[in-house]
């Protein structure tokens, strides 16, 4: 039973550029919330025990306090606001600014796994010569990649949890999305969306490989493509 | 199910000997009968929700492993849950919950049992309508049952169906299921709207003399403000309801973009429901918890036009953040940045709320019932759930959390340690009136620390899977390497899911041996102001004899210098008092 009390929970390790202005607004977020939290926790207990019920005593009558009122009404909202301005520059370059980029690859989802297309010799994708791989991607480190995101029957969610990377793959459109890894390695890529019975265990890896050996596997898998 | 109310209405139909059982019991037009249909339609879906519940947590702790005393029911895998049947079983859950639990209770209970008693009105506008609305409610709920018997088993797209995977049979396998889902769902909003256009003509047209607007009680402004947004938000999931059926039965293609529909067209119509119906089973609750507090803190409540014009403002707000459902569903972008911010904003009012509660407590001589302890649980549990809800509110680090246990932990802190904290609350507070007998102290407290206790120790734990990056509606996580390191608090979620289920027990004895032997109530059990409390207990067929109560004051005087004792009912005339305002 001790295992219970083994929490190394924590946010998965991060290997994406984006990843790094995420875990500081969620660090951000954590330490205003974990604050708050403690403060009205302690002002709540404090107030329960001190004027807890006691024989002849009367409360004090108030309506309320209009200048407190003000005062807690305001804090709030400013810090609303604040982490709005922070939040939306980071959202800006995550998912509405994508960067030029040579490397694009198509993730086409379907019950229950990931098809992956390179583009083929005509340096195209969707067209008859992509190069198809089951449920892995291989990408260079430190280059941005540019994900176009497809699907074939329902709703899938691409998740690279280590690169803090998550978005639907919905059918009927194509949904461009990108990210640039920081470390090599092998990273698991599940499905975040309910897609029917065989949504547990639908996944794929993301094959993150030094700028050489990524020019050797495409060299050898890709017939010196893309 | 009303046959177990008999000694608690005996005494409505001595007053009225002309109406027969079935019209006392059964068919009854009086909102106290019909609101304890309601509460009993309740409990009773949620010994069902609650037992899906923890076969879902079974599979999760221990995956495929046989769940015990399911032996019986899958032959074919002795036991072993297969994923269709979890898809369903969580599905199911979060279906019964939200629409056949927390709704009936708080809504319909408690709505039905409130509104007229504590604005001082003999009955609904509309009593007829208001017992078709139960008994459209008893249909809708056995529609949905009966999903559980039909060949292909039950609706298994989760409780938000997301489309195409919900509007093409065969993407699931589920045929008659997800349709009587469907049905069931809308032939539900046809009960709840019902209900909402009597709350609101109600409240409107009916109070007794000297209850103004700002005099009201907080509970039942509260439940005027559910009425609005329900009515204004179910005609959405009617419609939402009916396209999918068409597109799952008559072939069209609403939702299904091989015949030319948009998958993001139910998303959108989903959440612009759902969003409102998030406040719809949060409100009740909050105004629950603001007639208990004052009444044992013995204390006016802290700011009352504030705590009413937040109403107001989440009210308002609520129809225009629904877009942080969608942030990476692939809707536009830049639409998320609207949304961001409209959410940042709906968490000022919920702030202005609990500091309020706060400041009820101050200076107060508090009193630990079993009503206020759930109330105060209610407090401490909202204020974890509205703080998880601003990572979601930011749209980058809700790229990470969204659709994780993260999630799964914030809505059960609204939901559960919310409203259900509040449903229970109430339940304890206001049965004495309902029923005419106490509930028992003991019990009441058997029930309460191990409920909050496991509570806690469940869902908590359900932050660290969420930040660990763990996916929701996942049959197995240890199929995952990424997820093995947290399969230990899975396990740990799961025995505290299972004693929290068992505390539940103490509630089912005490609410039961209560309604047939529990000590006779008085008329004014807690000393508190409202003006149900000077009705009889239970009050009679129309509530008050030959004259309505006149109102003279707010529903908050307590500890007034203006009386010796600590109450000041709303009814009552002070020799020489000077003209009584709203305020004080």
């Amino acid at each position: 039973m001790l295992k219970w009390f083994y929490w190394t929970g924590w946010l998965p390790e991060n290997v994406s550029t984006q990843g790094q202005q995420i875990d500081s607004l969620y660090e951000l977020i954590y330490w205003i919330t974990a604050i708050t939290f403690v403060l009205v926790a302690v002002a709540m207990i404090v107030f329960l025990v001190k004027y807890r019920y006691r024989e002849g005593r009367r409360a004090v009558y108030t309506h309320g306090n209009n200048t407190v009122e003000i005062v807690w009404t305001i804090i709030p909202a400013l810090i609303m606001v604040v982490l709005t301005v922070l939040s939306v520059p980071t959202w800006a370059r995550i998912k509405m600014q994508v960067p030029e980029t040579d490397l694009k690859i198509k993730v086409l989802a379907k019950q229950f796994n990931w098809e992956v297309h390179y583009p083929g010799a005509d340096g195209k994708l969707g067209t008859e010569d992509d190069i198809t791989f089951d449920n892995e991607i291989h990408v260079p480190v430190a280059k941005p990649v540019e994900l176009v995101l497809a699907s074939k029957d329902v709703i899938h969610s691409v998740f690279l949890p280590n690169l803090r990377f998550k978005q639907d793959a919905v059918p009927g459109r194509e949904i461009r999305a990108w990210f640039e890894a920081t470390k090599p390695g092998k990273y698991e890529m599940p499905c975040a969306e309910l897609c029917g019975f065989g949504h547990s265990g639908m996944k794929g890896w993301l094959y993150v490989h030094t700028s050489e050996e990524y020019a050797k596997w495409a060299q050898e898998r890709l017939g010196g493509g893309k | 199910m009303s046959a177990t109310a008999t000694t608690a209405t005996a005494r409505a139909a001595h007053a009225h000997p002309e109406l027969g059982f079935v019209r006392t019991y059964i068919f009854s037009t009086d909102h106290k009968m019909i609101a304890r249909q309601f509460l009993f339609l309740g409990l009773f879906m949620m010994i069902i929700g609650g037992l899906l519940a923890l076969v879902v947590r079974w599979q999760l702790g221990w995956p495929e492993t046989p769940v015990p005393g399911l032996g019986w029911l899958l032959k074919e895998t002795e036991g072993v849950l297969p994923p269709e049947a979890y898809n369903m079983a969580f599905t199911m859950h979060a279906t019964i919950m939200i629409f056949f639990v927390i709704m009936p209770i708080l809504a319909g209970a408690f709505g039905n049992f409130c509104i007229p008693l504590m604005i001082g009105a003999r009955d609904m506008a509309f009593p007829r309508l208001n017992m078709l609305s139960f008994w459209i409610a008893v249909v809708s709920s056995i529609l949905m049952l009966a999903g559980f018997f039909v060949p292909g088993g039950h609706a298994a797209a989760g409780w938000t169906s997301y489309a195409p995977l919900s509007s093409v049979p065969s993407y699931t396998g589920t045929n008659w299921g997800q349709n009587l889902w469907a049905i069931s769902l809308f032939v539900l909003t046809i009960s709840s709207l019902m209900g909402a256009i009597n709350y609101v003509t109600t409240v409107i047209n009916m109070r007794a003399p000297g209850m103004t607007f700002f005099r009201m009680p907080l509970v039942v402004w509260s439940l005027f403000i559910t009425a609005i947004l329900l009515l204004l938000a179910l005609p959405v999931l009617m419609s939402a309801t009916a396209l999918l059926l068409f597109d799952r039965t008559l072939g069209t293609n609403w939702f299904n973009p091989a015949g030319g529909g948009e998958p993001l067209l139910w998303q959108h119509l989903f959440w612009f429901f759902g969003h409102p119906e998030v406040y719809i089973l949060i409100l009740p609750a909050m105004g629950i918890a603001s007639e208990i507090l004052p009444v044992f803190a013995r204390k006016p409540i802290f700011g009352y036009h504030s705590m009413v014009y937040a109403l107001m403002a989440i009210c308002f707000l609520s129809w225009i953040v629904y877009g942080h459902h969608m942030f990476v569903s692939g809707m536009n972008p830049a639409v998320g940045i609207g949304f961001t911010l409209s959410t940042m904003v709906i968490a000022v009012p919920s702030a202005i709320k609990t500091f309020n509660w706060l400041g009820t407590l101050w200076g107060g001589n508090i009193r630990f019932t079993v009503p206020m302890l759930n109330a105060l649980a209610f407090v401490g549990m909202f204020v974890i759930g509205g703080l998880s809800g601003i990572f979601m509110a930011s749209t980058p680090v809700d790229i990470f959390i969204q659709d994780t246990y993260f999630i799964v932990a914030h809505i059960h802190y609204v939901v559960f340690g919310g409203s259900i904290f509040g449903a229970f609350a109430g339940i304890y507070f206001w049965f004495p009136k309902m029923f005419g007998r106490q509930m028992n102290t003991a019990l009441g407290h058997l029930h309460f620390w191990p409920t909050f206790i496991f509570y806690n120790l469940t869902f908590f734990p359900m932050h660290v899977l969420g930040i660990g990056g763990m996916m929701r509606r996942i049959y197995d996580p240890t199929q995952y390497e990424f997820l093995q390191h947290l399969q230990p608090i899975n396990e740990f979620i799961t025995v505290n899911a299972f004693l929290l289920g068992l505390a539940q027990i103490f509630f089912v004895i005490n609410f039961l041996w209560s309604l047939f032997a529990g000590k006779k109530a008085e008329m004014n059990p807690w000393q508190a102001n409202t003006l149900e409390w000077t009705a009889p207990s239970p009050p009679p067929h129309l509530n008050w004899g030959a004259t309505l109560p006149t109102v003279y004051r707010g529903p908050y005087e307590y500890s007034s210098p203006e009386v010796p004792e600590d109450y000041l009912p709303q009814t009552r005339q002070l020799a020489g008092a000077r003209a009584p305002a709203g305020r004080h």
